[in-house]
């Protein structure tokens, strides 16, 4: 066994973990936090894989944004704290679960259907073999093969109707 | 210059001859937490000796001057006391958050730390996306903070949490903008790439002229203010929120803000320094050759701290000098005034750079 695999092992069980307490606690803004470890976790296998900018990008957008504006939204909707729970309907356990059973199927399915190559993570994965961040940055705006500018693209505009949604929801009328 | 390689790849060898290559990059790993957690709480003892000194002389009084000469023990003395002070439990929070907290805000302020590059080649973490990860490691902090407001279930610690994340995330686009202003001057992100270019070309205050000094201007204050530190301090407002969102902490939980707020204030101007004034590369003036042969025998670890330490006290100057601004005049600050002033020095970087009007 080498030490990447060790690692490997290591942050596996830690996202696993984490995952699991993440639906299964009661209290929101514990719940935030797990989420908050299981994202970590993920960034850690992304540099394990020598992809510093997707690990940093992971952290960056999701565990320095995404959870933030959970935890900030948590934070002003408030009260919520002590609300008791009301049992879950029995139709909703049923499609909660067939959701569940649903996605797990397909995952799997794309998972052994899919053929990985198999190559060992060795010490050659390292800051040198990661893209260069030169290269990351022309390929995503380049519209010619393999460019990523329609996307991009595409992307931008999504978010700038997210803003204007929230906007017109938070406006006072 | 030296190079500090020499070093690290001695010891390398010297552990890769009666060790195997895991144990050894185990104990590597091990040495280098060692150090980079020594350099973190000595440079705390001497920012606040500096800080209180500092301050003392600002408001004409003469600072501690009890215990040793010129005070020059109290901090230690403080440490002490912080040490074995009791750590309270309280009634009706979220223990494990309310506990977990400091360390979320002390493990960040570390990671950035470690991106510091003290010398050449003698920087910890070194991508080549260093600046990238260096704010994305930064934005883990905020979420102490913002869990240490809620765990403690009082409601001046959430008001606190509450103005510090949104002036943290407010704030943090200016630096962000900034950043990538001094990125298209260089071409890089890595610090070591950085520091060496500035080591050959001269330092980028320079080489970027106008728009480079103002982008410095602009990161001072932004840096200050995700520092949390005056005039920037509403989080903590002793006046109106008695300590902010660390007000229920005690002891050394206590402790860690006090020393992650200290040290985030070195690392903002650690970077400062790296990417403005040139890091551990020494002044070189254009024509002077005596001088700039002599400048070349500082070591670059003293360039890097005597630096830091320049930029610490223009930050603790500006403190001890504004008065206090209020939440909505700070969030006004920045999204009226500081976000497009630094959208507009992108832009013009980006034609000074492409038009070749950089040095």
């Amino acid at each position: 066994m080498t030490t990447e695999s060790i690692i490997f092992i290591l942050l596996a069980a830690f996202v696993a973990v984490f995952s699991v307490l993440s639906v299964t606690t009661k209290r929101i803004i514990r719940a935030a936090t797990y989420l908050l470890f299981v994202l970590f976790g993920t960034a850690g296998l992304y540099f394990l894989l020598g992809y510093t900018f997707l690990g940093a990008v992971q952290i960056m957008v999701y565990a320095g944004g995404i959870v933030v504006l959970y935890i900030f939204a948590i934070m002003l909707t408030g009260k919520s704290k002590d609300a008791q729970q009301k049992p879950i309907a029995l139709g909703k356990r049923f499609a909660a679960l067939m959701a569940a059973l649903i996605g797990a199927g397909l995952l799997m399915f794309v998972v052994i259907s899919h053929h990985f190559v198999s190559t060992s993570l060795s010490a050659e994965v390292t800051n040198e073999s990661a893209a260069p961040i030169s290269q990351i940055g022309s390929s995503l705006l380049s519209a010619g093969e393999g460019g990523n500018l329609l996307p991009f693209e595409a992307v931008s505009v999504l978010l700038l109707a997210c803003i204007i949604g929230g906007l017109i929801i938070a406006r006072k009328r | 210059m030296f190079d500090f390689t020499k070093v690290t790849n001695w010891i390398d060898a010297l552990l890769l001859s009666f060790l195997p290559g895991w144990a050894a990059t185990l104990v590597e790993c091990v040495l280098v937490a060692l150090v980079i957690i020594t350099l973190y709480a000595v440079f705390a003892i001497i920012l606040i000796y500096m800080e209180r000194k500092i301050c003392a002389f600002f408001q004409c009084r003469l600072g501690p001057n009890r215990v040793g000469k010129w005070g020059s023990i109290q901090v230690l003395a403080d440490v002490l006391k912080m040490l074995t002070k009791e750590i309270i439990d309280m009634k009706n929070v979220d223990r494990l958050l309310h506990k977990m907290a400091p360390f979320l805000v002390i493990v960040a302020s570390m990671l950035t730390f470690a991106c510091l590059p003290w010398n050449k080649g003698a920087g910890v973490i070194d991508f080549n996306i260093g600046i990238f990860f260096f704010l994305a490691a930064g934005s883990i902090g905020v979420v102490g903070i913002l869990l240490a407001g809620w765990s403690s279930n009082n409601k001046y610690a959430l008001i606190g949490a509450m103005r510090s994340g949104a002036q943290i995330i407010s704030y943090e686009v200016s630096i962000g903008l900034v950043m990538l202003t001094m990125i298209v001057l260089t071409g890089t992100m890595s610090f070591s790439e950085i520091c060496q270019q500035q080591a050959d070309l001269g330092w980028n205050i320079f080489r970027g002229h106008i728009p480079a000094a103002l982008a410095f201007i602009v990161y001072l204050i932004a840096g200050n203010a995700e520092c949390n530190r005056g005039p920037f301090d509403m989080p903590e407002a002793e006046s109106e929120l008695t300590a902010g969102y660390h007000v229920e902490y005690s002891g050394m939980h206590f402790g860690f803000y006090y020393l992650a707020e200290y040290l985030n204030l070195f690392i903002c101007a650690g970077i400062a320094s790296t990417i403005f004034l040139g890091g551990w590369a020494p002044l070189h003036i254009w024509g002077l050759d005596g001088f700039n042969h002599v400048m070349d025998y500082i070591p670059g670890a003293v360039w890097m701290v005597g630096k830091t330490f320049f930029v610490v006290f223009l930050l603790m100057w500006i403190r001890w000098t504004f008065p206090r601004l209020r939440i909505d005049q700070l969030l006004a600050l920045e999204w009226k005034y500081l976000m497009p002033l630094s959208l507009v020095l992108l832009v013009v970087m980006a034609l000074c750079v492409s038009l070749g009007l950089t040095f």
